[in-house]
């Protein structure tokens, strides 16, 4: 899959309560979650978020809680992907089981600053960062977790569907 | 090949003889737990597998969260696991009025055992590690497949052991040695890893002290914490758990990614100041700060044990007039063992409200917001921006000996200042 888009750049431990804070989890609704999506540490986040636009954050994306509206939220919210540093574990399976691409890549995320594009390509892990030219290169997915995520997420593999 | 404690029970899970860290293996589960949030979209995606339960009596639920329903969407929430309870004949579930918090309860009633693989829809799942199994949080979607399937994926994790030395001293406890540790390694530290602990110092360890700890694992990123089983978890278990089990113990010559050892008999009372957990002060180093807040109770300190410490320090001395002091036990039990005991007298005589068990404040969720510019001394297990209301308060975290030290003295404080 390629992808295109913006970015959104934060910083070392995003965590899922600043992702979605608990207040709104009294609704698993999607929409309704994208709505505060980032709310507590970037307020201008969910107005201003359009389709297809990527976040790139630090060291250990996603720490704390297991809540599952943390990526559902960011996914709702039009996000195509999220690149980091390195990711915190549950998010990291919550985001491959509901089908939101994840790509870790170390400092190299200290290369791409916000506002610019980049250019995606998830099956080859690879990044282009458009406005310095550099490349980045993702390691790639074991090859089960790249069976859940060309299903489209952990469900549709164990029903045997295809996205 | 030698193998940790992790490594075993997932390879007698996985059906191997073996299994190394990184490997991708498919596990049988023996308990699958949820609460109140994140069991409706674990059960949207269970509906959308279209298989029946695997075994209606190894899923348990537990409505902790957002109960006694704080609002209509919440008391909706609820509505769909207990409809869901009813219609799928699942053994395990409290419904307010039996209902503790999850952490709390599943060990005290029994359910989780040594040398089991339990997984549960709440990241604090990891607690039970405490009683020697390997038990670890996932999202909703891996809870609502295994409560389908009886089974769930997991990358080995390698593991890091910890050995603890000593004794801990007095108003030090499991609080302060998890805390402790994260301060050295940091909320990263042991990501994607178990944290293996072990060493003498293990026998000063009470099981309450051994849940605390097990439960923060994941506040330094790690997979699961998991402790050996010795006397004090068979004295806890005994007459407890009433299913066989198969109890692990690390080979001699296991293979660790790093030693790290702790010298109980050095650790003093500590506080982890806001935003992050791993921000860790002794408590006698922290500037002079007013609090309005204390909170004493969660997964992670709601145990008679810490119950007891609180009670020690507000039987000398009533809470200050500027602080609200909310103790929540973690269980039914855990409340009647402190009525018996006499701390929820001496709470309530003291100033401070007892609630029912809840998670409620530990996430902002109820029972306990606090305001911009509020400051809480909690012993709850995160600090996050936010946490535990508006984005402008904060949250120190302590054991239950600061927290009600701090609840008498207005300020952050240790334990031996309440008398002095």
């Amino acid at each position: 899959m390629i992808l295109a888009g913006k970015i959104w750049r934060y910083g070392d431990n995003i965590d899922t309560d600043v992702i979605i804070p608990a207040r709104y989890l009294n609704t698993s609704a999607p929409e309704e979650l994208a709505k505060h999506c980032m709310e507590d540490i970037d307020p201008s986040f969910a107005g201003l978020v359009k389709s297809g636009e990527i976040i790139v954050a630090g060291r250990n994306f996603g720490c704390g809680s297991s809540r599952e509206h943390a990526p559902v939220a960011i996914k709702a919210s039009g996000i195509s992907c999220v690149i980091a540093a390195s990711f915190a574990r549950i998010f990291y399976r919550n985001a491959i089981n509901i089908g939101l691409p994840l790509l870790e890549i170390g400092e190299a995320v200290t290369c791409i600053s916000a506002g610019d594009h980049v250019i995606v390509d998830t099956s080859a892990g690879t990044i282009k960062n458009c406005r310095t030219g550099e490349i980045f290169q993702a390691p790639p997915l074991p090859a089960f977790v790249q069976e859940i995520a060309q299903a489209g997420g952990l469900i549709n593999l164990l029903k045997g569907a295809k996205a | 090949m030698a193998m940790t404690m992790t490594e075993k029970i997932m390879a007698c899970h996985a059906g191997l003889d073996m299994v190394v860290p990184g490997q991708l293996i498919q596990c049988r589960v023996d308990i699958v737990l949820a609460n109140d949030i994140t069991f409706p979209p674990a059960a949207k995606e269970f509906f959308r597998i279209g298989r029946p339960v695997f075994d209606a009596g190894k899923i348990v639920l537990v409505p902790d969260h957002f109960t006694p329903n704080k609002d209509i969407k919440s008391a909706e929430m609820a509505k769909v696991m207990r409809e869901f309870v009813k219609a799928n004949a699942i053994k395990h579930y409290f419904e307010v009025g039996k209902m503790g918090i999850e952490h709390v309860l599943l060990p005290e009633q029994g359910l989780v055992a040594p040398g089991e693989i339990i997984i549960g829809a709440d990241s604090h799942t990891c607690t039970y590690g405490a009683l020697g199994a390997f038990a670890t949080g996932v999202g909703s979607t891996d809870a609502g497949a295994a409560m389908a399937t009886g089974q769930t994926w997991f990358k080995v994790p390698s593991s890091i052991k910890i050995e603890l030395t000593g004794t801990m001293p007095q108003w030090v406890s499991g609080k302060d040695v998890i805390l402790t540790l994260i301060g050295k390694i940091g909320v990263d530290g042991a990501r994607y890893q178990a944290l293996e602990f072990c060493g003498d110092g293990l026998q000063s360890l009470s099981m309450a002290d051994r849940f605390t700890i097990a439960n923060m694992a994941i506040e330094a990123g790690a997979k699961n914490g998991i402790f050996p089983v010795d006397a004090i978890t068979e004295a806890y278990i005994n007459g407890r758990v009433h299913k066989s089990y198969r109890q692990v113990a690390a080979d001699a010559d296991a293979y660790y990614d790093r030693i790290i050892r702790l010298d109980l008999d050095a650790l003093v009372p500590v506080v982890a100041l806001p935003h992050l957990p791993e921000n860790i002060c002794p408590v006698s180093e922290v500037k002079e700060l007013a609090i309005h807040q204390v909170v004493i109770g969660s997964c992670t300190n709601g145990r008679l044990e810490d119950l007891a410490q609180a009670a020690a320090i507000l039987s000398q001395k009533p809470v200050h007039p500027d602080v609200r002091t909310i103790i929540i036990p973690g269980s039914q039990q855990v409340y009647l063992d402190a009525l018996d005991a006499g701390y929820i007298e001496t709470f309530i005589r003291a100033g401070a409200v007892v609630s029912t068990p809840t998670c409620g404040p530990c996430l902002g969720g109820y029972m306990g917001i606090l305001a911009a510019g509020e400051r809480a001394v909690a012993t709850t297990n995160r600090n996050f921006r936010g946490r535990m209301g508006h984005v402008d308060s904060e949250v120190y975290l302590a054991g239950p000996a600061v927290a009600a030290a701090s609840a008498v003295m207005g300020r952050i404080a240790g334990p031996q200042e309440v008398s002095q």
